[in-house]
């Protein structure tokens, strides 16, 4: 220090002023980051959208994949066969969580087939890697995608690929299975998603 | 110069130190005689930069930061607007040129040893350009909101959502919203046209400061300074900037000018390579484009980033891609102190040296051309093979380059 006292050390009174000036400063920094770093996190008009939406699946064909918007994300319904359903059981040991042991879907959803009625499956459409929207590919053994394929999703931007329950495989980029979103059956052929108690209809 | 002139300059010296600056940075700024075509980039970088900034300050006047408008804004800059097209043209292509001048800047310091000590900090100051220009880049590319400025935000956003415990919360932070949207667009101008620049320009000036105070290395690697004339104090084997490489930087202009219209006038999106086909689309929230590839600048960091299939250490695959990608950008920091070389240039460095910088350059290469591919198992296990070696440039470097066989350095700058 070039500010120093006779003796070459700094007096306690300097040293005391200092660390308080130092401190006092650091503690207005924080306070006047705090505002700026707030306003950048997503606004009150941003909170308030989200709400649920329903979904009418009575035109949908068993193999056909129906894609509804909720939160800007895509919501697959996808209504599968019953060959469909007994291939889901062969490929247990080729994927990476067969059982949904890991938090992706609500509880009723934690079955084999992933969903409340076996046969509709639905999922949102966003790829647990880096989130973009996989394919549905329902062909038996493309050339691109080996033998073994029995009908899945894969995500074109890192190759990732899911089975017929959103379930991922082993050895992919994807840490875990697609996630299930709250949803309901207000009827036979109208889901709720977005919610799971039919009030917030 | 006349009278007049004199008495004028005498005036602002007493004011601005500008004729003291003026022989301090060009006309008495001694730089080695020996440079050769590969120093012609930095100054390349310079004029790229100056494009940019002229031509967005032009395409902000018309372009809409509005997820509703943004799309529509370019089409009308590319269409209605006078002469809006070879506007964004030139900035369109600078960016990919800037990449290109500033990896061929980059090589020319890993060959002739353009970070060792004096330049350690020289050369931080030039990675901390590169983060920005990387920044800049991305941030950029969002503004058309096509459908591979939709995926590619998506995608990088969505590494920060790796990052455990706080990833959720930071990309909604990063992002003003629950998901990729206006809020996200709005912002990213800013970062593009406000901050990001600013601090560009901020660290370009600083890395010229550091370049001057050490002075620039040479292709063979020595330095100039150790070896001064006694009489008038400057080096044996320097020659003032000015006029010496202002003239010879002028001649690389021109050569680079011609490239670079050549691109504008008939190769703009060069083969989807500079602007891709699927940003001919308007982004689609629901429909990820059948086949995404970055522009081809960031292609390697990509091929690494989806090289790693998977989990250990009880990390998922996910993260380790994301910390692999981010770590082969930032390894480049660390060159000053991998290199244990007694030599500084390639040209007396022994055959581990030359061996290990062609495999790297492969190795930068192979990723690039991977990055733009579908991946399949076979390209995914080539990626996972050159990423290998990719690091082991830099990993190994401790040891090979210090039990390389170099050979002498010469006294004084050869030809």
């Amino acid at each position: 220090m070039t500010d120093s006292g006779d003796n070459g050390k700094m007096s306690g009174r300097r040293r005391f002023l200092l660390v308080t000036t130092s401190i006092a400063g650091a503690v207005a920094g924080v306070g006047v980051a705090t505002p700026f770093i707030r306003s950048m996190m997503p606004s009150e008009r941003a909170k308030a959208a989200g709400a649920p939406i329903e979904v009418d699946i009575s035109k949908l064909e068993p193999g056909m994949l129906l894609t509804a918007e909720w939160r800007g994300k895509p919501v697959w319904v996808l209504k599968r066969t019953s060959e469909m359903l007994d291939d889901l059981k062969k490929l247990n040991d080729q994927l990476a969580d067969p059982d949904s042991e890991r938090d992706q879907q609500p509880s009723y959803a934690q079955n084999p087939e992933r969903s409340i009625k076996p046969e509709i499956l639905v999922v949102l459409g966003v790829c647990t890697h880096l989130g973009c929207s996989p394919v549905y590919r329902k062909e038996i053994a493309p050339a691109d995608l080996g033998a073994d394929w029995l009908g899945g999703f894969f995500c074109p931007c890192h190759g990732s690929k899911f089975d017929l329950a959103g379930r991922v495989y082993k050895n992919v980029p994807a840490p875990s299975n697609l996630v299930v979103p709250p949803y309901t059956y207000l009827s036979d052929n109208r889901l709720l998603v977005g919610s799971d108690s039919k009030e917030s209809a | 110069m006349n009278k007049q002139q004199n008495s004028m300059m005498e005036w602002i010296d007493k004011r601005f130190p500008l004729t003291a600056t003026w022989k301090a940075h060009l006309s008495e700024y001694y730089a080695p005689k020996n440079f050769n075509f590969w120093y012609y980039f930095g100054s390349l970088a310079l004029l790229v930069l100056v494009n940019q900034l002229l031509t967005g300050i032009f395409l902000t006047m018309n372009y809409k930061p509005d997820a509703g408008m943004a799309f529509a804004s370019v089409e009308y800059i590319m269409r209605d607007v006078d002469f809006g097209w070879l506007i964004r043209y030139m900035h369109s292509t600078g960016a990919s040129m800037f990449f290109v001048v500033v990896y061929l800047h980059m090589f020319r310091g890993m060959m002739y040893g353009s970070y060792r000590k004096p330049r350690e900090l020289l050369w931080l100051i030039g990675m901390a350009i590169f983060f920005v220009l990387m920044s800049l880049a991305f941030t950029g590319y969002i503004l058309p909101w096509g459908q591979m400025s939709y995926w590619g935000a998506q995608v990088i956003v969505s590494m920060f959502g790796a990052i455990p415990l706080i990833g959720d919360t930071l990309s909604n932070w990063i992002l003003g919203d629950f998901m990729l949207s206006d809020a996200a667009l709005n912002r990213f101008f800013a970062y593009h046209v406000v901050t990001l620049p600013v601090l560009i320009v901020v660290l370009v000036f600083v890395h010229i400061i550091a370049l001057h105070e050490t002075g620039s290395n040479n292709p063979d690697g020595i330095e100039i300074k150790a070896n001064k004339d006694p009489q008038t104090g400057i080096p044996v084997d320097g020659i003032p900037f000015h006029p010496y490489y202002t003239v010879k930087d002028i001649f690389g202009v021109v050569g680079f000018l011609i490239i670079f219209c050549g691109i504008i006038f008939f190769a703009p999106e060069m083969g989807g390579y500079f602007l891709e086909d699927n940003n001919f689309i308007p982004a689609n929230p629901l429909h990820t484009p059948d086949h995404i590839a970055p522009v081809w600048y960031f292609t390697p960091y990509y091929s690494m980033l989806r090289a790693v299939t998977v989990n250990f250490l009880g990390v998922d695959a996910k993260l380790w891609g994301v910390i692999l990608m981010a770590a082969a950008v930032v390894i480049f920091c660390f060159l000053p102190w991998l290199d244990r070389s007694p030599v500084k240039s390639i040209r007396y460095k022994g055959p581990y040296f030359k061996i290990a910088l062609t495999l790297f350059v492969i190795s930068f290469f192979v990723l690039g051309w991977l990055g733009t591919k579908t991946p399949t198992p076979l390209y995914t296990l080539l990626a996972q093979i050159f990423t290998v070696i990719y690091f082991a440039f830099f990993l190994l470097m401790p040891w090979y380059s210090k039990i390389d066989k170099t050979k002498p350095e010469p006294m004084n700058v050869t030809k």
